[in-house]
């Protein structure tokens, strides 16, 4: 059943500092609300809980895509279609903008951000394992200061993050230089508009048909997003040949904790990570 | 419980004045408060587009868009489309009459929405390829057509438009 509008409330800071100002005076009270594509569809169903919210999405100090040398930085309320028309998050991060293009439909990708998409902490979203194996490093901001995070280090457990309630994420960035294949590939109901059954981020690079350098990241087979080290550690250095491959399915099998729900079962993502583990590997050859 | 906000909107090129509660959807804000039902309820999710209209030029699912989020900005809805396709006032755009001309509706539902995407996706890309297509109308569910001639329609006002029409 719907949500009874009335009883929530929404305000729109004019400033950064006035949204830090109310978080911090009033710690948990009020949670930040980014593009809504999510949390409108729990009002929808009658499923939020909380009911103070502030606006951050229009922020100008969470907006826009800056470059420097050694990093991209992404403010947190990037939306999905500014990912895809930036020319270069295209040449050096192409799996995020992938991400970005598989993430609802265009009318989602104009509203939903990218900071939202991660604060949101679902296991399945589309664009953290992207933020993964390209090391993506978290800027937490508070009234009292900011602080850097690793990606990695950024989900706790199921809907956990390390996040302080005074806190807002401001960027996301980017190191440059990620070189190698690319993949990316979700794997939901429909290409278009679904949530992820199994999604599989990868860099790699193979020399002299050896593996050199290998990162793969999953979503909707743990409760968070994962980094998956131990597939990685197999891989490290190991000729790439077939049976390297199988080897590598089986430790990711062993690896993620895939569970049986609405979207799908633990058996299928079990088998779905494997093949899109074992197409990522083939294409390091090509 | 919240206090109402007032709130300033530009809706189909003429100032609106509106009271409503900062997380109203926009969608009820348009249908409820000004009047506007063409845009209409779907899902209520974002799955299927019905509700779509242009926020700041951009498409988006007016269910998914609190009222607070869109003070300020202008908002196109298929009652205006035509008119900001560059026709007169209660004509059609290229986008709708291609829809007519092809068969591109049969109950209607789906309709606003998918002639605010494809007029959003003929602006983006005025020649879209069918992948293009495609991805431009994946948020859009329609449940009669199977698609095949709301996709003739979107490819026929492509054309119209490259011709000179609106």
């Amino acid at each position: 059943m719907r949500s009874f509008v009335p009883a929530f409330e929404l305000v729109a800071p004019r400033s950064l500092g006035e949204a830090l100002a109310l978080l911090d005076r009033e710690p948990g009270v009020w949670r930040p609300f980014a593009g809504g594509t999510d949390l409108m569809v729990l009002l929808e169903a009658g499923k939020l809980e909380h009911k103070k919210w502030v606006s951050i999405r229009d922020l100008a100090e969470l907006r826009g895509i800056a470059e420097s040398a050694a990093h991209v930085d992404l403010g947190a309320a990037v939306t999905y279609g500014e990912v895809l028309e930036s020319p270069t998050l295209a040449r050096e991060f192409p799996s995020l903008v992938r991400a970005a293009a598989e993430t609802g439909a265009v009318a989602i990708q104009n509203r939903g951000t990218l900071g939202g998409n991660i604060a949101n902490a679902s296991p399945a979203a589309d664009s953290p394992p992207a933020l993964l194996v390209y090391e993506a490093e978290i800027e937490l901001a508070s009234a009292r200061g900011a602080r850097w995070v690793r990606y990695a280090d950024f989900h706790t457990g199921y809907k956990r993050t390390v996040m302080d309630p005074r806190e807002l994420i401001r960027r996301i960035r980017l190191p440059r230089g990620a070189a190698g294949v690319h993949y990316y590939r979700k794997v939901g109901t429909r290409r278009a508009q679904a949530i992820s059954k199994v999604v599989l981020a990868g860099l790699g690079r193979a020399e002299a048909g050896r593996i050199a350098d290998i990162r793969i990241a999953l979503g909707s087979v743990a409760p968070t997003t994962i980094r998956c080290r131990r597939t990685e550690a197999l891989l490290a250095g190991r000729l790439l040949e077939p049976a390297t491959i199988d080897a590598a399915r089986r430790e990711l099998a062993a690896e993620i904790a895939p569970i049986d729900d609405i979207r799908s079962s633990a058996a299928f993502r079990r088998r779905v990570a494997q093949n899109l583990l074992a197409e990522f590997l083939e294409g390091l050859s090509r | 419980v919240a206090e109402k906000v007032r709130l300033e909107l530009v809706v189909n090129g003429a100032r609106r004045e509106v009271r409503a509660w900062p997380m109203a959807r926009l969608l009820d804000v348009l249908r409820e408060d000004l009047g506007l039902t063409g845009t209409k309820e779907g899902c209520g999710e974002g799955e299927c587009g019905a509700c779509a209209v242009l926020l700041d030029g951009l498409l988006v699912n007016s269910c998914l868009v609190p009222a607070l989020q869109a003070r300020g900005a202008a908002v196109t809805t298929i009652e205006g489309i035509a008119e900001r396709a560059g026709r007169a006032a209660g004509g059609l755009s290229a986008v709708q009459e291609a829809f007519l001309a092809c068969g591109g509706a049969q109950c209607g539902m789906c309709t606003p929405g998918m002639v605010v995407a494809a007029e959003s996706l003929l602006e983006r890309c005025p020649r879209p390829s069918d992948a293009e297509l495609r991805a431009g109308l994946a948020g859009n569910l329609c449940r009669c057509t199977g698609y095949a001639k709301i996709f003739d329609a979107v490819r026929e006002a492509a054309a119209a438009r490259a011709g000179g029409g609106a």
